[in-house]
Parts: structure tokens; sequence; C-alpha cells
């Protein structure tokens, strides 16, 4: 079953474009009729489509396209920098007030938006930066929110405040500030209950919080799978509570989030974060200039190599530099790499970073993954299995050896010698790509740990 | 789902809910449309922006209009009023709930319940619950959502609401296992209906996926002689990825409806029109509300007729 994303569209329409020498008018209109489709399939709001296709249209029907050498690229570049305008072109974060000063965050959305996963995870992630964050839960209407927001403040190890559920929010909010004050503690994160926009008596709930006690921080949680009505919710939201932020969750699915865009269009306030995942340090930064790109299919390149090089220290990287031009490169070194991948998230979050992957005979999102990280798995127990001796001596292994190695490992003698197979041929490509590796200054520092 | 309610539908309800709205949009789509006095292209361009704005998707909407277009010829219709019904009709006549659809409610049956996250499968549970016990029903409740955190308490709260027994275990131990035991208990305590409420996945996360997979053999090992349903429920807010999410647990259990829930906002819920096109899935049930009693059957004229109406889709500026 394929799931194509927005990105592999437009990569396939520009690659029809890239076979042309020039673009005439008309080529521009097929491409936007494209492009407007997969924006469409991807859930972007019709009238933010509307809008999008006109402004690009407008700007690439002109000279400057028809005049340029590789038409092509010069439509990828019109819809990139439209897309990355309509993202926003600045990451935003969350502003902590400096030392002891309470900043309060205020969680709004719709129900299972994902608001309660994601209070714990933003606690989570200020006490890791030194901050004393404090749960507040004021869900008083779902069955047991409260009990949910308790346990997961006990995962991220910060403190909880609850009322039960027979008191006011408002109320609730007022005694859990003088319990931060009185504790010390510097951030207060509000969980509250999600609503329907339309909900007056709901929103006025919010409302009086908001009139009552200073809030720096209305942060509005959307599910990036939700459809056309993101528009609705998020414009609604915005104009009663003036949200200063958008948090967008769930997208470790294959969601194509075109709801990103049409809540950026329509309040203008910048995505914070992303959920990323069920535990309880999957948030990123969401980074929107990536997400246009990632969106145009040049992939998310940029966090890969963030993630690449938080995995690997600079050390690590001229050490093996040393050993490949060396031929060195051995089983430990091997290990090491297949652990630096499972550090970057594993093959798929990696593969989901990689442009390009999408194209034709390339489809990596149809290969089945799992199959690839089990394999990596199985390598990792056959080096186990290996002598301190051999792993640091590849050319030591004999069949004997082998044999030995797959018994230890529990597995086919055959699964051995594939392996051992592999591993020499990932050295010999590394030899051959040891000139590549010479390069001084900031981009020579990123070594790709793995090969493919 | 009882009589009544059905009768009141849930358009009524929208509608209902919309006194909820401070400042209330007059102009429907319907208005837009009697603005049409031929069909051409522009009547045309507005009942796909409709239908798009609906989340039925632009793959589908491109088939119904395609469809559309071909019968206005065949039947020489004039009057965008009459295309508009013919369109409308062609939808209803799709959507219809076959007439077994509800057997499981009159047999001994076992209910899996499955769904991304947060879409509200515990809710529709707990709803379930109170609906079929009210019928006078022996229910059980199972609680397999052993991952998320208060997902047990929740359902807990809501099976005590309803007066029903709920098979649990503790946190994060194994859902087969709760599974297992609670298909025991549904047969020696000769339960009429087995709810199993299971923790939310992504539908792209493969071991998750197997998990349910194992879920569903349970059941059918241990009790062959149930009547089984699998519910999807879908988010009605969600957009095209719920079709996404529909095939994928397609893959691992057979599913016998949709649940829409969430369908008091401003969404439509359309992706259903697609997902029923292309896996011939029929929606069962709508969610409309956070009550015990905001669940009822799926209606499908009512569903269409808030399709095409103008309420919170804001569609009167549309012109841009």
């Amino acid at each position: 079953m394929a799931f194509e994303g927005l990105s592999e569209k437009l990569q396939n329409v520009f690659k029809n474009l890239k076979g042309k020498g020039r673009l005439s008018e008309e080529d521009v209109k097929v491409a936007m009729r494209e492009v407007k489709m997969a924006l469409l399939e991807a859930d972007v709001n019709f009238k933010v489509v509307k809008t999008f296709i006109s402004n690009v249209q407008e700007r690439a029907v002109g000279q400057d396209v028809l005049n340029s050498l590789t038409p092509g690229q010069m439509v990828i570049k019109i819809v990139n920098e439209e897309l990355t305008k309509l993202m926003g072109d600045e990451t935003t974060e969350i502003t902590l007030k400096p030392g002891n000063e309470i900043t309060t965050i205020m969680m709004c959305g719709l129900q299972g938006a994902g608001k309660t996963t994601m209070a714990a995870k933003l606690a989570g992630k200020f006490k890791s930066k030194g901050r004393k964050p404090l749960l507040v839960a004021c869900d008083i209407y779902r069955p047991a929110a409260i009990e949910q927001l308790r346990i997961n403040a006990g995962k991220v190890g910060v403190d909880f405040f609850q009322m039960g559920t027979d008191h006011a929010p408002v109320d609730i909010v007022k005694a859990a500030l003088e319990h931060a004050k009185s504790n010390n503690e510097n951030v207060v994160i509000i969980d509250t209950a999600g609503r329907l926009h339309i909900d007056e008596e709901m929103m006025q709930e919010l409302i009086v919080v908001k009139e009552s006690v200073n809030i720096d921080h209305t942060v509005l949680t959307v599910d990036s799978m939700t459809g056309q009505d993101a528009v609705n919710v998020a414009e609604t939201f915005n104009s009663k509570l003036e949200i200063t932020g958008v948090i967008l969750t769930k997208l470790d699915g294959d969601t194509r989030g075109g709801a990103a865009l049409s809540i950026k269009q329509v309040t203008g306030k910048p995505i914070l974060y992303i959920g990323t995942g069920e535990k309880m340090d999957d948030i990123e930064q969401f980074y929107p200039d990536r997400m246009a790109s990632r969106i145009l299919g040049m992939g998310d390149i940029l966090t890969l190599i963030d993630k690449a090089e938080a995995a690997y220290s600079d050390e690590k990287a001229r050490e093996l530099e040393k050993k490949i031009r060396k031929a060195e490169f051995d089983f430990n070194d091997y290990l090491e790499q297949i652990n630096n991948m499972k550090n970057m998230g594993g093959l798929s979050k990696i593969l989901d970073m990689l442009p390009g992957m999408g194209i034709g005979g390339m489809n990596m999102k149809n290969v089945d993954l799992s199959a690839g990280e089990d394999s990596m798995k199985q390598m990792e127990t056959i080096i186990n299995s290996m002598t301190k001796e051999e792993r640091a001596n590849p050319d030591l292994l004999n069949p004997s050896r082998k044999n030995r190695i797959a018994k230890g490992a529990g597995v086919d003698i055959a699964d051995v010698n594939r392996m051992v197979k592999q591993f020499g041929e990932t050295r010999k490509m590394m030899k051959q790509m040891s000139g590549m590796f010479g390069g001084k200054g900031k981009k020579g520092k990123f070594k790709m740990p793995f090969s493919f | 789902m009882g009589e009544e309610k059905e009768k009141k539908g849930f358009f009524g309800r929208l509608v209902a809910g919309l006194a909820k709205t401070r400042d209330s949009i007059s102009s429907g789509l319907s208005n837009v449309f009697s603005a049409f006095s031929s069909i051409d292209d522009e009547f045309y361009d507005e009942l796909e922006e409709t239908l798009i704005m609906a989340d039925i998707g632009i793959k589908a909407t491109m088939d119904i209009m395609d469809n559309l277009k071909e019968k206005v010829k065949e039947q020489k219709i004039k009057d965008p009023a009459d295309c508009k019904q013919l369109l409308m009709d062609s939808i209803v006549e799709q959507m219809e709930v076959p007439e077994d659809a509800y057997d499981f409610e009159k047999k001994s049956s076992v209910v899996l319940v499955i769904g991304v996250n947060g879409v509200g499968k515990t809710t529709t549970i707990g709803k379930m619950a109170g609906h079929f016990k009210d019928e006078g029903k022996r229910v059980l409740v199972a609680a397999a959502d052993t991952f998320r955190a208060g997902a047990i308490d929740q359902l807990a709260e809501w099976t005590n609401r309803a007066g029903v027994e709920l098979i649990s275990q503790s946190e994060g131990s194994d859902p087969a296992a709760v599974i297992f035991d609670a298909v025991s208990a549904a047969k020696s305590r000769r339960a009429d209906i087995l709810l199993c409420d299971t923790a939310g996945r992504l539908h792209n996360k493969k071991n998750l996926m197997e998990e349910l997979r194992k879920i569903n053999k349970i059941i059918d090992r241990e009790y062959p002689d149930a009547f089984r349903e699998t519910l999807i429920v879908l988010d009605g807010t969600t957009g095209q990825n719920a079709l996404a999410q529909a095939k994928q647990f397609c893959e691992v259990a057979e599913i016998t409806g949709i649940v829409i829930t969430k369908l008091d906002g401003t969404a439509k819920g359309g992706i259903a029109v697609a997902i029923q096109k292309e896996l011939s899935i029929p929606v069962k049930y709508i969610g409309v509300g956070e009550h015990i009693d905001d669940l009822q059957r799926f209606d499908p004229r009512a569903f269409v007729e808030a399709l095409f109406s103008d309420e919170g889709t804001d569609s009167s500026d549309s012109e841009n």
C-alpha cells in the first residue's frame, strides 16, 4: 500500500518539469494543478491552497522563471519560498522568564488532541533545562484525566498539583500558583479539558482563567491529522483566547500534516513544538523552513544532520576517519555505527528525513523497515558473539570460528557469512570514500555514520 | 441509539449545538446554491468546494463529480437544485447502512474497538456499555488499553456510571492477557456483549499493529462461537489520514463497522464517504458529545444534509 507523501507528489511533478529545457506558461499551470491536488490531499485548507496557488502562479509565470536556465528549479524555488513564507521563517520556542519568576503556560485544544501527554512532555523538557516545573490538573470533566496527568508527572519526575473535580479551573490555577511560589517552582503548566471551539460555556471557562491570573503562554494543541476543520478550530481558539503558539501532535504517523500550513496561515501564530511519539521525550522543536523543504521533497536533511551530530561526537569522528584511512575499520566500529543509528531513532526515522526517498523505484516507504531494523539487531547479536580478538581483527574469521559465532548468536551460519560479507563491502566502500573525509571546516565535520 | 434519539438525528443535534455559537452564520450553502440559475462550471466548482471542505478528499470528490456530470447529461437535468438533490441522494445511497449491521446487538458477541490515539475509543465504549445495559443486556467490558496512563481508571469510571462489570489488570500488563481473561469471563458468565477497549495506536507502528492481530486471534481461538464485531473509531475532525488508518487496520483485523466521533463540532467527517467508497465498510455509529447517551446510530440522510449545510464552515466568503 503506497502512501504517497506530499513531498513525493511534488517531486514527481517537478521531475516532469525537469525533463524540459524551458518552461512554458502551460507547464506552470500543469505543475500548479498538481501542487494544488497534492496540497488538498495533504489536508491543507481549501482556501489556503487557493491563495497559495495564485501567489505562486503569479510569481512563476513571470519572466524570471521563463528567462531562467533551469525553469524547473526556479519553480521549486518559488514554491519553496512561498511555502516557507506560509510556515513562518523563524524557529520559535516558549520563552521562560529569568530566574525564579514564574512562567505560566496554559494548554488548550479539542478532545483527544494530546494535551495531557504534551503538558507532561513540556514539563520534562523544561526540567531537563534546569527549571522546576509544576503540572496542574484542570481537566475536571474527562474521567481519570487527573490520574493520567499525575502518572505522567511521575514519569518525567516533576511536581503535580490537583484539587479533584469539584473546583472551578480558575480556583485550581490560583491555588496552584500559590503552591508553586512556596515550593520555588518556576514553570507552571496547566492542563485543561478538551473542548469544542464552538462550546461557548467551555470556552468561557478558559477566558475566565486568562482574565483572573497572568497567563504568559496560551498554547493550542492540535492533532496533525486534522482535516479542513483545522482552520475553524484554530481561528476560533485564537480569537477567543489569543493563543500565543501551537503544538502539533502525532506527527510520528504518516499524515501529511497539511493542517500545519492552514493553522499558521489563519492564526499567524508560530508552531512551537511537535509531538513524535508516546514516550515522554518524544517532543521536538518545530523548524518551519525544514518542514517546507520536507514538503518539497528536499527531505529533512537538516534535522538528520543535527541528530547525527548529537549522536556522534567530533572526537569519535576523527578517530573513525583515521581508521578508515588506514583501512582499520573493524567490527567494534561496525557495532558502534549500529548503536549510533539506534540513537538517531532507528532506520525508519532516518529514512523519513532523507530526501528523494519517494521517487520511482526508490520508494523506500514501501519497504518493510522493521525487516531492516531486525537485521540490524541480528548483526549486533552476531558481533556480540565474537571474541575481542575477532572483533578487532576481522581477517581472523575462518569457517570454524564462524560456526562457533553462529551457535553463540543462535543464528544460521549463512547469517554470519552474510553479515561478514556485508561488513567487507562496507569497509571497502568506506575506504573508497576516505578521500572525501579530508575536508576541513564546518562541513567536513559531519560524517555519515552509516552506509547505504 | 434509542428510537427517539434516532428520530432527532444528529443533524438536529448539530443545529442545537450551534446555539452555543455567539454569532450565528446565517448564509447557508443552500442559499449560495439557489443563486445559481443554470448548471455551469461555476456551479460545479461550488459543489466541488463543498465536498472538499467537508474532508471527502480530492480523489473521491473528483469521482463523485464525474459521476454526477454524467448523470446530469443522461437525465437532461437543467435545474441546479435538482442537480444538488441528485448529488445528495447518490451519497445517501452509497452510505446506506446494511440491514444486518446491528445484528451483534442481538447475539452473544465480542465487540473489539480499535483506532489511533485520541479518537475517543474509551468514551465510545463507555457510551455503548451504558446503552446496552439500559436495554437489559449483560455487558462486560475489557480494559485492554494497558499502555496509556489513566486509561484503565477512565474506563472504570465509565463502567461505574453504566453499572457494568470491568475486567482489568494493572497498567503495563499484557493486553492479550486481559482479553484472554475477559473472554473466559464472558463465556462463564454468559455475557450478551463483551466490549473490548484497546490502546490507541498509530497505524504505521508495526509492532503495535501486530499486537492487535494477536488480540484478534485470541478472541477467535478462545471464543469461536461468539459473534464478532470489530469497530474502528475515527475522529470526525481527521482529514485524509483517516483513509490510511482504515486501510491499515483492515490488514490486522476484519473491520465490520465505523464509528465517527466528535461530530458535534464544525467538522463534517466527510472522509467516511471516501472510506465507504474504497473499503465498503459501513458507518454504524456517530458520537456527538461527551454524555453517556451521545452515541447514535448512523443516519445517512442526516449525515449528508449536514455535509451540505453551511453552519460553521464559513463558506460564505469563499470567493477569493
